[in-house]
């Protein structure tokens, strides 16, 4: 049972990998690029560990698997964080439909 | 006492990783845990009475709970803008004050904002966030305040202040 | 049923690879490359539960503390200041 549950859960993890792989080539600038495929793979691979614990249960690979998905709980949206930041300090502009963009505002 | 928690959180980790009780196994982790707490005791300052006292935990727990609805809700929001073909996105970056003191607390919501639907922290600088909205509602400072920020804020205040 | 679950993970990593080939400024290709770099522990996972040996998610955890110190320093790059900071 619990084997079903797993691929089920591997499955959709999968397929939002896939969909986060389609923001990335599909969105217009990288902000809106850096959003999409972070959360979306950050989720998709979550899954993935998930259901690899429920397979293995509780056994090396599944301990590794969880302690490998809270380090990319810390990992993930730090990297993202360091690349936005350094993307607009590198002179970066945002896409031309834009809103706003008040951290040029300020003059950082 | 602040070396002793470091110690276990250490230990902890190590057996959980190589998960045997095999006796050279505990040994060399004690080793390797002790080494840890004597050379890095300093730089990581834990106050064990915060970390392990059971109202803060309850609270954190009920945080990664109302997150990970959160977090499941904006893969959705953000599946549905990628495949829909007419790109239904207006981005900014808006100005967003909090109220947290602790330097955990900011990285703990910085990190939760970045995972939450359609927003992605940029920098922080002082006691306000920059944050990139990839769907702008409002431009004004406390609106989006209220919106972004207000759904984790007060329930980490009772975390890590 | 895994070979199909690979394939799909293939072709994330082709849209990826798409992604540094034509990347008009180098913070798009710095994206794709942590992204890949995530993309490989699922990689890792499946070759864990296919073959039963753990010694993969070693592989799994290294990789993606590498790949997280990888983008740290390649920002601290794009951003054009020394490490000191």
């Amino acid at each position: 049972m619990n084997e079903v549950i797993g691929l089920v859960i591997i499955g959709i993890g999968v397929a939002f990998n896939l969909l986060g792989c389609i923001g990335l080539v599909r969105l217009p600038d990288v902000y809106n690029r850096l959003q999409a495929s972070t959360k979306c793979v950050t989720l998709g691979t979550w899954s993935i560990l998930l259901g690899t614990f429920l397979i293995c249960g509780f056994t090396a690979i599944g301990m590794k698997a969880i302690l490998c998905g809270v380090l990319i709980a810390f990992a993930s949206p730090t990297a993202a964080h360091a690349l936005a930041r350094g993307a607009h300090k590198a002179g970066i502009k945002l896409w031309e439909r834009s809103v706003c963009d008040k951290y040029e505002e300020d003059g950082k | 006492m602040n070396k002793l928690s470091l110690f276990v959180i250490a230990l902890l980790t190590w057996l959980s990783l190589t998960w045997t009780l095999n006796y050279q196994d505990v040994l060399a982790g004690i080793a390797i845990s002790l080494s840890i707490t004597f050379l890095l005791g300093d730089i990581y300052v834990i106050n064990p009475r915060k970390i392990f006292s059971p109202k803060r935990m309850f609270w954190f727990l009920y945080s990664l709970l109302v997150f990970s609805v959160y977090c499941i809700k904006a893969n959705f929001i953000i599946a549905y803008r990628v495949l829909h073909p007419g790109l239904l996105i207006s981005p900014g970056i808006v100005k967003v004050k909090t109220e947290m003191m602790s330097p955990l607390g900011r990285a703990f919501l910085a990190n939760y904002i970045t995972l939450t639907p359609g927003t992605l922290t940029v920098d922080i600088e002082g006691e306000y966030l920059y944050i990139h909205w990839i769907y702008v509602m409002t431009e004004d400072v406390e609106r989006a305040t209220g919106i972004i920020a207000g759904r984790f804020e007060s329930i980490l205040k009772r975390v890590f202040e | 049923m895994f070979q199909i679950f690979d394939l799909v993970l293939v072709a994330c990593c082709l849209l990826c690879f798409y992604r540094i080939y034509h990347g008009p400024t180098a913070a798009d290709r710095m994206v794709a490359i942590d992204i890949l770099g995530i993309l490989v522990v699922g990689f890792c996972a499946f070759c864990a539960i296919t073959t039963g040996k753990d010694f993969c998610m070693n592989v799994a955890l290294s990789w993606a503390v590498l790949s997280f110190v990888g983008t740290l320093t390649l920002a601290k790059y794009l951003e054009g200041k020394g490490f000191d900071e």
